[in-house]
């Protein structure tokens, strides 16, 4: 496979005005004869949707959900970085490009971060001419916050919904390019496989959700704007439509994948409450810069938390980590929980899960200032498990949240397959081996307002449009092998549930190739996955038929594609063999249990490619460089 | 727990629908309301029946996926709650609970518990935004916006588009709806030179879309799990007095002639 990055010659500075010197171009007249087809309507895809059809290509933009506003992009709470420096704390483009790359573990390319810093100021002017209603000071001018692993504060943002403000914001911008007849919007609309004519992506099968009939659309290139694949652990603070399908099955037609096994797991969400749990809700961070965190020192301890005397309660970050106590960086917060919680001290109904307690905090500052701290988190928190977290200790746990990896991408955001194009969290260019608060927000929109309209023209111009339709005989023979796929999972007649599978599943891998991973726990997985795939196809029971709304059928398709990715998950995290960021691999950590990486080794992209099915796959690599930024151990301490 | 459901079953929008009462056990106080509706998906798929289709994604109250109108209330019984944030220790056990969809005119049903809402888009196509392609564009803070008129706008713009408005309004009317997006972008300076143009395209696509009429029930603004206030009705009453005194041209199409 040859791998071309695309990087620009010359300083990193330059890069990118450079490159967007010698771009090739579409010009306007012949644009209006190209059609893209974006998949998916988050950040990204409607970002990327809109900003193309206002140059005057044709878009098609597909969502599974009933409307393009509700892409999980929505959900975002915290807010979006961006180098504007208007707190004149010295802040710069630099400095955000140098807080990205040290986040990411120098895991992630030089070139497309300094980018992304670089582009992180124009995407705040953007959304403020959209009329998304940022959050402002006493004088009219835009406030900030401050957030994890940096030193400034950059952090614009909208209460606790700047992704839905952002989200809605991109998608009005979409609604009007729908008016202007230059976008077709296809809600409720699965993608299941892609058209691939002579090495080169022309279009897509795609099945509509509520008929169930299996549909074409031919395109002269196609992005993926499909979002992250946390929902292989099942249980994850992603939406419960999220899905690897899109990203899985480009890689199956020749896209190339990077890093799978980068996963981050945020340490503070609400604990599972039983095995029906559908989904892991996300409590803030900043809510460890007040609460302490412990367990009981006895297992079982069944005593009321507030009743439990300071000489039985293990404060075991503040034990283990004197020095930064409860604000460890999340990789040690969320490994340091399963650890106290495998070792049976665990609380709540399933023993997995840790006091977070501001008893102390209220103590010292008084019950006002805490709660006007934290009132609407406290609020939340309540609604869902019925405690007063100012009474009862809060009760925590990491949850899978954000996945780094995703299809390898040059620097014009293209796929190894000519005409696929990869943004947002479906590629796995920016943020190396753990994202930085307020980041994945900020790369959504830097690829698709500003980055992919830019470079897609290299790709268009060099050859014809319009070349190929749906007649083409492969679009039936794709189309033809997805009705076969509906087939085989409505033909099987076992009893149990997708769900119930997918819960296994999910158990699994978090068990397996989760918080921490080894190399035994690794190799265990990957012999257990396929046998778990094997008793999905003769146990479960999917009712119903095809063509018509089948939710069953919905998720048994995903949940398929998530049983073949699990496995290159495992393998890329066994392969791996050092830590860095959010991999933490239990065979190499510093005496301080910090990730210990191994740059001689693995200062590289793994980069996946398909060899058929019962074939391992076949690793290449990309070498990352460190010409900005000299490689340093990652430190937080001093 | 304990619960008998009465839950409205209907195939496809052609078939006629009924309500179907199922006995569930086994319910925990700490389950979601759709953790539950869940729970008798699987038993169901067990005994080879065909699951309930209803509408769920992020789980966190803020995608509006989720519907239900659950004993007669558009997301249950608890204020400022969608149907995923809510959760069974807000009944009692033994307790009979009526499930529906969304029932509108406007919004036809697909199967089950699932509506087409597809209406409320094509009203925010019809306006809903400022017409602002991307690139470079002005620096932000070169247009200094009263923070506490930044906390309406985002007062109205958190809408979460869910339709629960249009449920619970007698008449169906979608002015709550209609009403925070032409709010959310009236109040700000980026939306001023659309705002007539945009009031009456709007109200004018809510119209066609089959939307009753507003009567200041106000039954949408105690049913919205955004809290989100009536007096955007009246701030959209009065922006589309003004548009249709103003009498606002669009010169849209004579713009892209030239």
């Amino acid at each position: 496979m040859q791998l071309d990055a695309k990087i620009p010659e010359g300083p990193i500075e330059e890069k990118w005005a450079a490159h967007l010197e010698h771009v090739r171009l579409v010009g306007p007249r012949n644009r209006p004869h190209y059609r893209i087809l974006v998949i998916g309507s988050g950040l990204s895809g409607a970002s990327a949707a809109s900003s193309l059809a206002a140059l005057g290509y044709n878009v098609d933009c597909f969502c599974f959900q009933d409307s393009p506003r509700r892409a999980h992009s929505i959900a975002a709470q915290g807010g979006i970085n961006a180098a504007k420096n208007y707190r004149n704390d010295g802040d710069s483009v630099f400095r955000l490009f140098y807080d990205t790359q040290k986040g990411g573990d120098y895991r992630s390319r030089e070139a497309n971060v300094y980018r992304l810093a670089e582009l992180s100021t124009g995407i705040i002017d953007q959304a403020a001419a959209q009329g998304v209603p940022f959050a402002r000071e006493y004088g009219g001018l835009l406030a900030n916050r401050s957030f994890g692993g940096v030193l400034v504060q950059r952090t614009f943002y909208c209460r606790g919904e700047t992704g839905q403000q952002l989200l809605l914001g991109a998608n009005s911008a979409l609604a009007e390019q729908i008016a202007e007849g230059r976008v077709r919007m296809h809600t409720r609309a699965e993608l299941c496989d892609f058209v691939v004519v002579d090495g080169r992506m022309r279009g897509i099968v795609f099945r509509d959700l509520v008929t169930g009939e299996i549909h074409s659309a031919a395109g002269d290139a196609v992005v993926l704007a499909t979002g992250g694949y946390s929902n292989v652990y099942n249980l994850s603070t992603n939406a419960k439509g999220c899905n690897v399908t899109a990203i899985w099955r480009a890689y199956r037609r020749g896209a190339a994948f990077a890093n799978p096994c980068y996963a981050q797991i945020h340490p503070t969400c609400i604990p599972a409450s039983g095995d029906h749990q559908a989904k892991l809700t996300l409590m803030s961070e900043s809510l460890r810069n007040d609460g302490r965190i412990w367990v009981p020192r006895t297992a079982g301890d069944q005593r009321n938390p507030a009743e439990i005397p300071e000489e039985d309660r293990y404060y075991y970050l503040e034990d283990r980590y004197p020095r930064f106590g409860n604000l460890v960086p999340r990789d040690v917060a969320s490994r340091n929980a399963k650890d106290v919680c495998d070792s049976g001290l665990g609380v709540g109904a399933t023993g997995y899960g840790v006091f977070l307690d501001f008893r102390d905090a209220i103590k010292r500052q008084g019950e006002s200032v805490i709660n006007a701290r934290y009132a609407n988190l406290f609020e939340m928190y309540e609604r869902i498990t019925n405690d007063n977290p100012k009474k009862t200790p809060m009760r925590i746990y990491p949850a899978p949240h954000y996945t780094m990896g995703g299809l390898w991408v040059d620097y014009n955001l293209m796929t190894t397959l000519p005409g696929l194009f990869a943004i947002g969290e479906a590629n796995f260019s920016d943020h190396g081996a753990n994202r930085l608060g307020a980041s994945s927000l900020m790369q959504c929109l830097a690829d698709g307002y500003f980055v992919l309209p830019a470079t897609i023209g290299d790709y268009l111009s060099s050859y014809p449009y319009g070349e190929i339709t749906t007649d083409h005989e492969q679009f039936k023979t794709v189309e033809n092998d997805v009705r076969d796929r509906v087939r085989r999972l409505l033909d099987t007649r076992g009893k149990r549930s997708v769900a119930s599978f997918h819960r296994e599943l999910g158990k699994l891998m978090i068990n397996q190739c989760g918080i921490s991973r080894n190399r035994e726990q690794l190799g265990e997985a990957i012999r257990r996955i396929p046998e778990l795939r094997d008793a999905f196809w003769g146990e479960v029971g999917i009712p119903g038929g095809g063509e018509e709304l089948n939710q069953s059928l919905e998720h048994g398709g995903r949940l398929t594609d998530f049983f073949e990715f699990a496995e290159l998950m495992c393998r890329d995290a066994l392969e791996r063999d050092e830590s860095c960021g959010c991999h933490f691999r239990e065979e190499h950590q510093t005496k301080e249990g910090e990730a210990l990486r191994d740059d001689e080794n693995f200062a590289h992209v793994s980069i996946w490619q398909y060899q058929g099915e019962g074939t391992p796959p076949t690793l290449h690599r990309e070498p990352l460089e460190f010409d900005a930024i000299p490689l340093a151990q990652r430190n937080y301490k001093t | 727990m304990k619960f008998t459901l009465r839950i409205w079953r209907q195939k496809d929008a052609q078939q006629e629908g009924q309500f179907v009462r199922y006995e569930l056990g086994g319910i925990e106080v700490d389950m979601s309301f759709l953790e539950m509706l869940d729970i008798l998906n699987e038993q169901l798929t067990a005994e080879g029946a065909e699951p309930v289709a209803f509408d769920s994604d992020c789980r966190e109250g803020v995608c509006g996926m989720c519907s239900l109108v659950i004993n007669g209330k558009a997301h249950g019984p608890l204020q400022a709650t969608t149907t995923c944030q809510l959760y069974m220790r807000h009944f009692a056990d033994g307790d009979e609970i009526t499930i529906e969809p969304w029932r509108s005119t406007a919004f036809p049903l697909v199967r089950d518990l699932i509506v087409d809402r597809s209406a409320f888009d094509r009203i925010m196509r019809a306006g809903g935004y400022v017409s602002v392609h991307s690139g470079p564009k002005p620096e932000p803070n070169s247009i200094p916006i009263a923070p506490e008129v930044a906390e309406v706008a985002l007062d109205a713009a958190t809408c979460i588009g869910c339709g629960a408005c249009v449920a619970a309004c007698p008449n169906g009317a979608a002015m709550l709806y209609t009403a925070a997006k032409v709010s959310h972008l009236g109040l700000l300076p980026q939306g001023q030179p659309e705002r007539y143009g945009r009031v009456k395209k709007m109200v004018d696509q809510m119209d066609e879309e089959g939307f009753g009429a507003c009567r200041n029930y106000a039954e949408c603004e105690a049913q919205c799990p955004k809290e989100i206030s009536i007096q955007f009705i009246a701030q959209m009453n009065r922006d589309y007095l003004n548009a249709t005194l103003v009498k606002p041209v669009d010169r849209r199409s004579k713009m892209s002639a030239q």
